[in-house]
């Protein structure tokens, strides 16, 4: 049976907002009923819960409250109302390095930060030689860390947090840390973290991350939990949400509401290919308005890593009023055998918002002969010299 | 926090593992439970917060000593030389005061700012946020502990007893000093997150409640007749320094009553003459308040954490 590792009970948090701050004792004096403060509602009633071996993505906007309800989960704050409760050690990354002081050597800050994560100095004794190796500074472990560039301070600070192995990680945007090769040394970390059964929480901006490693998204807006649940669902409805959320409200929204994916299909009506043979798609979109913008195509396994993303950059698609079809040209398809999803999206010309979003529009059924393996035909030749 | 499992255990052990609750209102209880096992942060914090104040510099930890060794040097010139207040033996009268005070102004001092200095990991690490005050009490108490190590070898050096019936007391009235430091930094530093200026303010405040502790001078030569007769003995006694101090000085300078140095035949009372058992009496009946308030300093704390975060 699973344990439930991460209870989320009826959880709300509000901040105060100052308008005007008076913080030394004349300003107070001196303006006692200025300063007025208000309350602002960051979570209204969160409740979920995560269960050991789980990894569940959060997404939500900037504000969203994603921040916010990790740090009342890592107990940096506290709920206003609600509770939170928790089985088994918990380390958090919501800043790297956050602890750490720039006087004392890599060694010191390990047992500090360590110790601050809440493992004792017998546990980072043990475990001193991997976060060393992991993080790749043996040289300058004896060093203050005000000499370490910035990329060897996270890395430090991320070897300590997951090789405590914690049974539970929390993990806030800091994935992108170190330079791609020490990324993919993280994500193979996490990994071997779910593996073993540890339970992650994971804040990202990024779709492709949370399709990548996690099996549950849930998706905040405005303090609210708008989506718990299987991760393409959540993601879709993200998509959505950021529809009715460009700026300037009321002109934009009912302008992008305009613009719609109707379906994705094919001449002969079949999603089925030969690997290596030739596809087109049709998409319909009906729009009220004419619209200029760029064209998005995305193709991911089942497992949620994104094989392609492919734009019409620099020559925008024009969207009439009414019932438009966009044609989509794949003059051989290089995939091997497999199950692939299809998105496909309008954006605007700056791709910073989205117009209109279709998200698992088709399922491409790829069939394959060869004798190649993975993802993709590459078409080597293998020879002697 | 328990010791993390080891992977394979993970399956098995989760179901046992404690569960922590976290919500609005953190009772006293869960409070000391938690301070209590993370008893080792508290300690690599007290190391770090050493090193890194003499780091780079060339005496390093002697500078603890030297500090106040000048000021105990000024004070002697001062009073004993220039206003020649008659006390003799003056430097370990005045030592074994100030090592009291020292104490309770480092920790005070030191802890007023801390949560505000250290806002960015407040705001990013999850822990007991006393412990930040709580560690600058624990450096004070280690400058303490070296210049007790300096106060013995005067003795040795100026040949001068203790009174071995108070040494045993002693313990207490750390403990009272401990509590009573830890109590005022722990307070001082959640108040200056919503006012800054508390730290200017208890810079002004700590050099008045320096005075108003019997330090430099001889309570009972210079005050207690004057307080009595005003009936305001009680009242001085409020400021809980007071009476640390003179265990200290009844510890340590032992005599009650001395010879004027300037005037030959002139006795005066330096100390009140109160029996070990009835300084043992006042410290248990001060311990007893002491941990009431330290209670009482974690409990504001604890009303005035749910907000540092929008505050910093």
């Amino acid at each position: 049976m699973k344990t439930t590792v991460v209870d989320v009970a009826d959880v709300s948090k509000s901040f105060k907002i100052h308008y005007e701050r008076h913080q030394s004792l004349k300003e107070r004096l001196l303006h006692p009923r200025t300063g007025h403060s208000e309350d602002f509602s960051a979570l209204a009633d969160i409740s979920f819960t995560m269960e050991e071996g789980e990894t569940v993505g959060i997404i939500g906007h900037n504000g969203s409250g994603k921040s916010t309800l990790l740090k009342c989960i890592c107990g940096v704050l506290q709920p206003t109302s609600g509770e939170i409760r928790l089985r088994g050690s918990l380390a958090a990354l919501l800043e790297l390095g956050a602890g750490f002081q720039l006087e004392l050597s890599g060694r010191d800050n390990v047992y500090l930060y360590g110790t601050m994560l809440g493992f004792s100095k017998k546990r980072i004794d043990q475990i001193f030689d991997d976060i060393v190796a992991f993080s790749e500074i043996e040289h300058f472990i004896d060093t203050p860390v005000k000499f370490y560039s910035s990329g060897m301070y996270v890395r430090l600070a991320f070897a300590v947090a997951v090789n405590v192995n914690p049974d539970i990680l929390v993990i806030d945007e800091v994935l992108a840390v170190g330079d791609e090769r020490f990324q993919a040394k993280c994500i193979d970390r996490i990994r071997r973290f779910q593996q073993e059964g540890r339970a992650i929480l994971l804040v990202t901006h990024s779709a492709d991350q949370i399709r990548a490693l996690a099996s549950r998204a849930i998706v905040l807006e405005s303090g609210h939990m708008i989506a718990n649940g299987d991760v393409a669902d959540s993601l879709r409805i993200f998509r959505e949400h950021l529809l009715g959320d460009t700026p300037s409200n009321e002109a934009n929204e009912h302008h992008s509401a305009d613009v719609h994916i109707d379906s994705v299909t094919t001449p002969t009506g079949s999603f089925d290919v030969q690997s290596g043979a030739s596809m087109h798609f049709d998409v319909h979109i009906t729009s009220a308005t004419a619209y200029s913008g760029n064209f998005v195509l995305e193709i991911f396994t089942r497992a949620g890593v994104l094989v392609s993303r492919s734009d019409s950059q620099g020559a925008p698609i024009n969207l009439r009023p009414g019932h438009n079809s966009i044609g989509i040209d794949l003059p051989n398809i290089p995939l091997l055998d497999g199950v692939f999803d299809v998105n496909v999206g309008v954006v605007d010309p700056r791709g910073s918002n989205v117009k209109a979003w279709g998200e698992k529009v088709a399922t491409l059924q790829v069939t394959y002969g060869g004798r190649q393996g993975g993802l993709v035909e590459l078409d080597a030749t293998i020879r002697q010299n | 926090m328990e010791d993390p499992t080891s992977s394979e255990a993970v399956h098995e052990g989760l179901s046992h593992a404690p569960l922590r609750v976290m919500s609005a209102r953190v009772t006293l209880g869960t409070r000391l439970v938690n301070l209590r096992s993370r008893r080792e942060l508290l300690h690599n914090l007290i190391i770090s917060d050493i090193r890194i104040k003499y780091k780079g510099s060339a005496l390093g930890l002697l500078w603890s000593m030297l500090n106040p060794a000048f000021t105990l040097g000024i004070y002697y010139l001062v009073f004993s030389v220039v206003l020649k207040n008659g006390y003799p033996n003056y430097v370990i009268f005045l030592f074994s005061g100030l090592i009291v005070w020292n104490m309770f102004q480092n920790a005070v001092f030191s802890a007023t700012g801390v949560i505000v200095d250290r806002a960015g990991l407040v705001k990013k690490v999850s822990f007991p946020r006393e412990i930040l005050p709580l560690a600058s009490v624990g450096s004070a108490v280690i400058y303490f502990l070296i210049q007790l190590v300096v106060l013995i070898i005067f003795l040795f050096a100026f040949q001068h007893a203790p009174e071995w019936n108070m040494l045993e007391i002693l313990p207490i009235t750390f403990a009272n000093l401990y509590l009573f430091a830890a109590s005022v930094s722990i307070v001082m530093a959640a108040f200056t997150v919503y006012m800054r200026d508390m730290k200017h303010l208890m810079e002004v405040l700590l050099q008045l409640w320096f005075w108003t502790s019997p330090v430099v001078y001889s309570y009972s030569h210079s005050l207690a007749v004057q307080l009595h007769t005003h009936h305001l003995t009680l009242f001085y006694f409020m400021n809980p320094m007071a009476l640390m101090v003179l265990t200290f000085q009844r510890t340590f300078y032992v005599s009650t009553y001395v010879h004027n140095t300037l005037a030959p035949h002139a006795y005066f009372q330096m100390l009140p003459s109160w029996a070990p058992s009835s300084f043992l009496y006042l410290n248990l009946v001060m311990l007893a308040i002491m941990v009431g308030l330290f209670l009482i300093a974690l409990t504001i704390f604890g009303r005035l954490e749910g907000n540092f975060e929008s505050e910093l």
